[in-house]
C-alpha cells in the first residue's frame, strides 16, 4: 500500500466522469454477462433451452387441429418459442440472479451507492432482457425461414407484447426472488409461473382450442396477453377490442408486480 | 465547535428489530471533519446496527441524523456521492475478478479513481486478475476498503475494516485510513480490537448492549480508569504485612490465591513505596506487573459495570 496517492488535487478530481443513472446501469449490466458467460447452468437453461424447446414441441404441434381455428403450425410455434424466451431466458434466470445477488450481499453493496433501488434491479435485468430480444429475434428469424411463418401483419402489436412481456417478467422475476431463500430454491419458486403460463397462457396449447368458459379464466393469466398480442401481430386478426384488452390486462399485471416489488423485495438476506 | 464542523450528528439513535430486540437504544455523539471516530464494542453492542443507519441503509425506530448536513436514508442522493462505505462483509459476485469488481463499482460512483490506482492503494494491484472466490478473507478486506475509497468521499464508513487481516495488513491499512483522515476525510469506524482503537481513533464511543458506556479521546477515555499492579505474595507474607495500602495511594485491592493485585491513580507513589518496602524486607516480589491504564481494562471495567447497572435495572422494573 501506498499513501502516495491519496492527496489527489481538485483539478484532476473534476476532471473525472460524472455518472447518469444509464451509465451506472450499463456498468452493472457489463458486469452481469460477465458472470453469465461464466455460468454454465445459467446459459444453458436461459440460453439454449428456449432455442431448443420449440423444436421438441413441433411434433406435438402438428397434430394439434391448429388449422381448424385459423392458425397454422409456425403461427402456434412462433409465439411459443417466444413464451419459453420470456419464461426461462428472462424470467426464470432473473428470479435466480436477484437472489444469488442478495444472498451474497451484492445488492446491500450496491445500495451503499449512488445507484438508486430502480436501478439496481434495472441494471441487473438488463443483460437477460437483451438476451431475451436476441433470442426472440432468432427465433423469429428461424420460424420465418423453416416453418414458413409470412411476414407479420400488424407488427406493432407484436413488438408492443414482447416489450411488455420483457418488463412484466422482469418485474415477476423480482416478485419470486423476494420469496425466495437460495438460487437453489429458485427452481421451485419459479415453476408455478412457469408451469401456470405453458398451460393456461397459450404457450403450448392456443387459447382459442380451449373451452370458452376456460379460455376467458386463461387470458387473464399474466403470459396470456403478451402471446395474444404477439400471435395477434402475425396474424393481424386480433379486433382493437381484444388488443385492448390484452395491453390493459399486461399493463395490470406488471403494475402490480411493480407494486409488489417496492413493497416487499428483500435487498439483504434473512438473518 | 460551531455545529457545521460537525460532519456527522447522531442524536438521540434508535433502532429496534422486527423481533422487537432494541439493538440501539438511545445513543447520541458527533463526528467533526477530518476526525477518525471508532465505535468500539463487544459482538452484538449495537455497532453494526448504527452504522447501517449513518449509511443511509435502514430508518432510524428514533433520534436523528444527519451526515454532511442530510438525512441519510431520506436524502440519500444528496448524501451518497459524498460517502464511501466499506461493509462487514464481502457482497461481490463470486465469479468475478478483482479488476472487474471494481470496474463494476467505478461505474457506479461519480469521479472514480482509476481502478489500477485504487487496487494499488489496498495493495491488490497483483491480485487485479484473480477471481473474488479464490481471494483470502484479508484480501476481500482489502478489495471492499478499495471500493469505498474509489470516489474519494468526505466520509468514510469502515466496518471492522481489519477483521480477518494479518499485522501486516492491519498497520498497512491503518496507515491508508490515516492518511485519509490527513487529507480531510472524516472517519467513522468500527472494531472490536482495542488496539485498533487506541491506535487509530482521534475520539472513540464505547457501546454497550446498546448504548454508549463512554465516550471521548482514548486517553480520557482511559484515564478515567485507574492503573494496576499485581505480584505474588512473598513465602511467609500476608497482606497485612505489606505497607499502609492507604498511603501508597492504593484505591482498591484483591487477593487471588498468592496473587495481589492493587488498583491506585497514583501509580509512580505505588510502585515506588511497595519497591521500596520489599527492598527493606529483602523479599522479592514475583511476577510483578506494572500497568497505566489501558483501553483494555478501561473497556472491561465499563462492561462490568454497564452489566451490573443493568441488573440493578431490571432488579428495579
Amino acid at each position: 500500500m501506498s499513501g502516495a496517492s491519496v492527496k489527489d488535487p481538485a483539478a484532476r478530481a473534476a476532471a473525472r466522469a460524472v455518472t447518469t443513472p444509464a451509465s451506472r446501469m450499463a456498468a452493472l449490466a457489463r458486469a452481469e454477462l460477465t458472470l453469465l458467460g461464466r455460468s454454465r447452468s445459467t446459459i444453458i437453461a436461459a440460453v439454449f433451452l428456449p432455442l431448443v424447446l420449440p423444436v421438441s414441441l413441433a411434433s406435438v404441434v402438428e397434430d394439434m387441429d391448429v388449422e381448424d381455428v385459423g392458425l397454422s403450425v409456425g403461427l402456434v410455434l412462433l409465439p411459443a418459442a417466444i413464451g419459453f424466451s420470456l419464461l426461462f431466458g428472462v424470467y426464470s434466470a432473473l428470479a435466480a440472479i436477484y437472489t444469488a445477488r442478495r444472498e451474497e450481499l451484492v445488492l446491500k453493496r450496491l445500495r451503499t451507492g449512488e445507484l438508486r433501488d430502480p436501478e439496481i434491479l434495472g441494471g441487473a435485468a438488463l443483460t437477460v432482457v437483451a438476451t431475451g430480444l436476441v433470442q426472440t429475434l432468432v427465433l423469429v428469424a428461424g420460424c420465418t425461414v423453416l416453418l414458413d411463418v409470412p411476414a407479420p401483419k400488424a407488427p406493432h402489436l407484436a413488438v408492443l407484447g414482447l416489450l411488455l412481456g420483457l418488463v412484466m417478467c422482469a418485474a415477476l422475476a423480482a416478485v419470486t426472488a423476494a420469496v425466495t431463500r437460495t438460487v437453489e430454491s429458485a427452481q421451485v419458486t419459479t415453476m408455478p409461473m412457469v408451469l401456470v403460463s405453458m398451460t393456461g397462457s397459450g404457450v403450448t396449447v392456443p387459447l382459442e382450442l380451449l373451452p370458452d368458459r376456460l379460455a376467458s379464466v386463461c387470458e387473464l393469466l399474466p403470459l396470456s396477453p403478451v402471446i395474444t398480442l404477439i400471435r395477434g401481430g402475425w396474424t393481424g386478426s386480433l379486433s382493437a377490442y381484444d388488443a385492448l384488452g390484452a395491453l390493459a390486462t399486461a399493463l395490470a399485471w406488471t403494475l402490480l408486480a411493480v407494486f409488489a416489488v417496492r413493497r416487499w423485495f428483500r435487498w439483504e438476506p434473512r438473518r | 465547535m460551531d455545529t457545521k464542523q460537525h460532519v456527522i450528528e447522531v442524536t438521540d439513535l434508535r433502532r429496534v428489530y422486527g423481533g422487537g430486540f432494541e439493538a440501539v437504544r438511545g445513543i447520541s455523539f458527533h463526528v467533526g471533519r477530518g476526525e477518525i471516530f471508532a465505535l468500539l464494542g463487544t459482538n452484538g453492542a449495537g455497532k453494526t446496527s448504527t452504522v447501517e443507519l449513518l449509511e443511509g441503509l435502514a430508518r432510524p425506530d428514533g433520534g436523528r441524523i444527519r451526515v454532511l448536513g442530510h438525512d441519510p436514508y431520506a436524502e440519500r442522493a444528496a448524501v451518497r456521492p459524498r460517502t464511501g462505505v466499506m461493509l462487514q462483509e464481502g457482497g461481490f459476485p463470486s465469479e468475478l475478478t478483482v479488476a472487474e469488481t471494481a470496474r463494476m463499482w467505478a461505474g457506479c460512483v461519480r469521479r472514480a479513481r482509476p481502478v489500477g490506482e485504487a487496487l494499488a492503494l489496498v495493495g491488490l494491484a497483483g491480485r487485479a486478475d484473480v477471481r473474488v472466490k479464490q481471494l483470502s478473507g484479508g484480501e476481500r478486506r482489502r478489495l471492499d476498503l478499495a471500493l469505498a475509497v474509489l470516489g474519494e468521499p468526505e466520509v468514510l464508513f469502515l466496518d471492522e475494516p481489519t477483521t480477518g487481516l494479518d499485522a501486516e495488513g492491519r498497520r498497512d491499512t491503518w496507515d491508508l485510513v490515516r492518511a485519509l483522515r490527513d487529507a480531510g476525510t472524516t472517519v467513522l469506524l468500527t472494531t472490536h480490537y482495542l488496539e485498533e482503537a487506541e491506535n487509530l481513533a482521534d475520539r472513540l464511543a464505547i457501546l454497550h448492549k446498546g448504548r454508549i458506556a463512554a465516550a471521548g479521546t482514548p486517553a480520557e477515555v482511559t484515564g478515567a480508569q485507574p492503573s494496576r499492579i499485581s505480584f505474588e505474595l512473598p513465602e511467609g507474607y500476608f497482606v497485612g504485612d505489606l505497607p499502609p495500602l492507604g498511603e501508597l495511594g492504593v484505591c482498591g485491592h484483591e487477593l487471588d490465591g498468592r496473587v495481589v493485585r492493587l488498583r491506585t491513580r497514583e501509580l509512580q507513589r505505588a510502585a515506588t513505596g511497595l519497591l521500596v518496602w520489599a527492598e527493606r524486607a529483602q523479599v522479592a516480589l514475583r511476577r510483578l506487573d506494572v500497568r497505566s491504564a489501558s483501553l483494555e481494562e478501561a473497556f472491561l471495567g465499563i462492561a462490568r459495570d454497564a452489566s451490573r447497572n443493568d441488573e440493578t435495572e431490571e432488579v428495579a422494573a
